[in-house]
């Protein structure tokens, strides 16, 4: 990697402060440890579960500290933020094609040996789902699986 | 340029991570995190035990696990990155994704001798 050296306005570190949107977006970033921090809980507890019941005793009374379950609130309020951002998200990061959808012939250039010459291909148009069917369709799935899983540990 | 071909991969497992992250962990954390240690539920250590013993349980877990940690890794790259104006571009990947890999592998071990 050799980057062209160029000069680069100097940022300050606390670039995020200064507007409400900068903000959210690095609490949306911070989300990502305590995504990390509860794939470790999560592991911690498995390993104890494991092991016996005494184990899994001594986990809880670690989980049960009042330094965990600050952590684990605060997590709590982070992963909702992550779930409502990335579901916002994800009708702009991706098409999601509904039944209207149809195939439809098209043309692309393509390499073939050094010349760029056209090539037929199929892609799909039409149909696109608007934003808020994805958003809730994502929703659907949070309650369906968080429903599981309650009923799967609770039984 | 090995980085080049790594980058679509790092992004792919960071936002699969993401996906499970969001539809997963809010009901894991009010569950396990607080509403069990908090004994406002009880479940039974055998029916824990079983559940989380099951091949299914465990291959879930495995994937959900290195999913997330990939998915810090990414971001948290970024966060340090972009938000903390870090310039050290390659302790910072090194750290990030090598602490993923060694949960991985960690996690992989902890699934296979349950």
């Amino acid at each position: 990697m050799s980057a062209p050296i160029t000069y680069r306005q100097p940022v300050s570190r606390l670039w995020w402060l200064r507007k409400r949107t900068y903000f959210l977006f690095v609490l949306r970033e911070l989300s990502s440890i305590f995504v990390a921090w509860f794939a470790v809980f999560l592991m911690i507890m498995v390993v104890a579960i494991g092991r016996s019941e005494a184990s899994y005793q001594n986990f809880l009374n670690w989980a049960a500290s009042p330094v965990v379950i600050v952590i684990n609130v605060v997590a709590l309020a982070f992963l909702i933020l992550h779930t409502v951002t990335w579901f916002v998200l994800t009708p702009q990061a991706m098409v999601v094609r509904g039944p209207g959808s149809r195939r439809a012939l098209a043309t692309k250039e393509v390499n073939v040996a050094g010349r760029w010459v056209p090539a037929a291909t199929a892609v799909r148009v039409g149909g696109r789902l608007p934003a808020a069917a994805v958003i809730a369709s994502q929703y659907a799935g949070l309650l369906v699986v968080s429903a599981f899983i309650a009923w799967l540990v609770l039984r | 340029m090995t980085k080049r071909h790594l980058e679509p991969i790092l992004w792919l497992l960071f936002s699969g991570g993401g996906v499970v992250a969001a539809v997963f962990l809010p009901i894991l954390v009010v569950l396990f995190g607080l509403a069990i240690p908090l004994g406002l539920v009880q479940p039974d250590y055998n029916h824990l035990h079983a559940v989380v013993s099951h091949w299914l349980t465990r291959l879930v877990l495995l994937g959900l696990v290195v999913l997330m940690l990939f998915h810090w890794a990414h971001r948290f790259r970024y966060t340090l990155h972009d938000g903390l104006q870090l310039r050290s571009e390659v302790p910072i990947a090194v750290l990030c994704y090598g602490g993923a890999l060694l949960g991985s592998l960690a996690t992989l071990v902890i699934v296979l001798t349950l």
